[in-house]
């Protein structure tokens, strides 16, 4: 059963909630109340927002290169959403099984950057132009780091396979085919010989199996801030000085696709973050003893229960972590370019590079 | 006609299609994106072709790589002031010419150099073409994969050395 | 028709769906949206100042020379893919008795090192800089005078880097 059933309504109503959510939050950090008119605490506010946007009107600005402006928004959504095909949502209900795993995903996502040029180029208007070139000299300037770093975590797990990599971090280890006789052991180093299959929880995640992930990790969360355009990074839409960047003439439905991109970006990071370093749809409460949490918190795979609980540790940590996304935009100011700039290819590329080797070394030591 | 051949039919329709598109166009920004259609869809054509770890790649390099380099390079050489980037025709006649003499000569170099009989062997894929490149890199084609590095090297600091000079021809 | 191509059917599956979905929601606006242009709303937007030209003009080539490392750097992690998924192997590294895995990794430290060579080149060269903005003091004279002005600054100045000046 394709995955697209469940990725398709999730992604707009996750929208829905996440700009509630970020409006709130924003609201809270600045000691305000946020929307509160429609409906209580302005439950319904997003919902009245969507519902307006497709009346307004579409204005194609007469200076515009009509085809690329129209087409931009699509090309922008389609290539974020592909991206979800090869993720895992249960134990048991995976994406498509191609080999190329995260390496597709990777690619396809890249692809945004040309729609964004379409945007920027197509609107013919100083402020769209300025910010799409500051989006895609931004974005690929920090997919290095975030495929350096994704890498890393290949390196550990050897596969490119999003669920195998999820099967190794909890107790179902033994349950994915040709993985019968692996074993986790603490931290991963199998000289310490601490068996930490049975315990499952914090202690089988990737970064706690192999804590040279966690560096990457940082990683990881940083540049993928960046490469959904997110404060601090967001200089493309810097309002005070771009409008909205790249999007400035979109209105109506075409402005709200973009939105929904930019959304459907950080749950695509989100989910892709969980799924390297935070154990995926695994629990985080371990066995202790005779207190089997992990396994009463996991279900077999194939069952309700299993599926169940794993889609809801797997979204319950992306959620969590696109909350920690918007408490990082309403805390830290804004970057520079040529901070940015630095940040990306003289810290971030260099470090992730040298902990390419690091994990090379763990891993050979971990068997 | 089964499903693989209709996509095949498909995938190389949009690219040739894509590719006229590009010889007819004028706009020369069209002309990029039109681009990207057509190496998408030699993207799905790999992919068909039992080559999906390429495709991808084709996807990942040439889509959102190679295209934005030309992108930027066509924004950076011109001096529009705010008109549409069109080409105009001259020496037709030059023209013609050459592009049957390059259309011939390629045209002679693929079919000549095509080894159809491949075509007819029952040879088994790898199981999975990831791991089989890797180790096959590591292994057969050892130096080739050394050198490659050492090209690429070469590579940006050649870019390097030109957008360097271009940029003092500017100030 | 291999399971490899197979899988890539659920691909065109979020492809075409991606696209139907979205033209599903341009249609229903497209039905219920009004149309009324004039002259002022196709304007490119200026801040509301009537726009001087159009944007389309030459750019830095700064983002030029970005490209360019970005793409030879993707090319680069196009071959670490292969190599990460089967560097440590078990099986590959027992059949030749632990040899396997150090090789892989020491052909891998070359191959980054020449990369991280070309890295070095380009930061020492100056082609990571981006330009930064030129701070110009300004020559104009407050009613406050500037004593004032620096004994708050060096109250302050362990929340700055920047010492008061003298």
């Amino acid at each position: 059963m394709s995955t697209i059933i469940f990725f398709l309504p999730f992604i707009l109503i996750y929208t829905i909630f996440a700009v509630y959510g970020e409006r709130k939050i924003s609201a809270f950090i600045q000691d305000r109340y946020g929307p509160m008119e429609v409906g209580k605490y302005g439950w319904y506010q997003t919902v009245a927002d969507l519902l307006k946007l497709i009346q307004k009107e579409d204005i194609v600005p007469k200076k515009a290169s009509k085809k690329l402006f129209l087409i931009a928004p699509v090309i922008i959504f389609t290539s974020i959403f592909c991206g979800f095909v090869v993720l895992p949502i249960t134990s048991s209900w995976e994406g498509t099984l191609t080999q190329n795993g995260v390496y597709f995903l990777l690619a396809i996502v890249s692809l945004d950057v040309v729609g964004i040029l379409m945007a920027g180029w197509g609107a013919n208007s100083k402020y769209s132009l300025l910010g799409a070139l500051r989006s895609v000299a931004q974005i690929i300037s920090y997919e290095i780091p975030v495929t350096l770093s994704v890498l890393c975590v290949i390196m550990i797990s050897q596969s490119l396979n999003l669920q195998e990599i999820s099967y190794q971090q909890g107790i179902l280890i033994n349950a994915f085919p040709d993985m019968e006789n692996v074993k986790n052991y603490l931290f991963g180093i199998s000289a310490l010989n601490i068996d930490v299959t049975n315990w499952g929880g914090v202690f089988t995640w990737n970064i706690f199996r192999a804590p040279v992930l966690i560096p990457v990790f940082i990683i990881y969360f940083i540049s993928t801030l960046a490469e959904s355009n997110r404060a601090p990074f967001d200089l493309p839409e810097a309002e005070s000085e771009l409008v909205a960047g790249f999007h400035t003439e979109y209105s109506g439905f075409r402005w709200a696709i973009i939105m929904l991109s930019e959304y459907g970006m950080m749950l695509l990071v989100a989910l892709l973050g969980v799924i390297l370093f935070l154990g995926s749809w695994n629990t985080p409460l371990p066995n202790i003893g005779n207190i089997m949490l992990a396994n009463w918190t996991t279900g077999e795979p194939e069952t309700i229960a299993g599926n169940l609980w794993s889609v809801f540790w797997l979204l319950s940590k992306a959620l969590m972590w696109i909350a920690v996304q918007m408490w990082v935009r309403w805390t830290y100011p804004r970057l520079r370019i040529d901070q940015l700039m630095s940040l990306s290819w003289k810290y971030l590329t260099p470090f992730a590079m040298f902990l390419i080797f690091v994990s090379g070394l763990w891993r050979l030591l971990m068997i | 006609m089964n499903w693989m051949t209709t996509i095949f039919y498909f995938f190389g329709a949009i690219t040739v299609l894509s590719a006229l598109g590009i010889l007819f166009t004028r706009n020369v920004l069209h002309a990029t994106f039109l681009l990207m259609l057509s190496f998408f869809s030699v993207a799905g054509i790999y992919v068909l072709g039992n080559a999906s770890f390429i495709g991808v790649t084709q996807l990942l390099i040439y889509v959102g790589g190679i295209l934005i380099l030309m992108v930027f390079g066509l924004m950076l050489t011109t001096k529009l002031n705010g008109k549409a980037l069109v080409t105009e025709n001259h020496n037709r006649l030059i023209g013609v010419l050459l592009g049957t003499v390059f259309f011939s000569i390629l045209s002679y170099i693929i079919i000549f150099s095509a080894n159809f009989e491949m075509l007819k062997s029952n040879k088994t894929l790898p199981e999975n073409a990831v791991e089989f490149i890797g180790i096959n890199l590591m292994s057969n084609y050892l130096i080739p994969f050394e050198i490659a590095a050492i090209l690429l090297l070469v590579a940006l600091i050649g870019a390097a050395v030109i957008s360097e000079k271009r940029k003092e021809k500017q100030e | 028709m291999s399971n490899e191509t197979a899988s890539f059917g659920e691909i065109l599956i979020y492809l075409i769906g991606g696209i139907v979905f979205i033209s599903g929601g341009l249609f229903t606006a497209w039905i219920i949206r009004p149309k009324r242009p004039n002259e002022e709303k196709l304007t490119t937007y200026e801040s509301g100042e009537d726009p001087l030209g159009g944007a389309w003009g030459q750019v830095n080539i700064r983002f030029y020379v970005i490209a360019l490392i970005f793409l030879l750097f993707e090319v680069e992690i196009v071959f670490l893919f292969p190599w990460a998924t089967v560097f440590g192997r078990e099986e590959l590294i027992e059949a030749t008795d632990g040899l396997w895995g150090w090789v892989a990794l020491s052909e891998m430290f070359v191959f980054i090192f020449i990369l991280a060579l070309g890295l070095a080149y380009a930061w020492r060269k100056g082609y990571l800089e981006w330009d930064k903005p030129e701070i110009k003091p300004s020559d104009f004279k407050g009613p406050v005078p500037t004593e004032k002005y620096n004994a708050i600054n060096h109250k302050y100045s362990k929340f700055t880097s920047e010492q008061p000046k003298k």
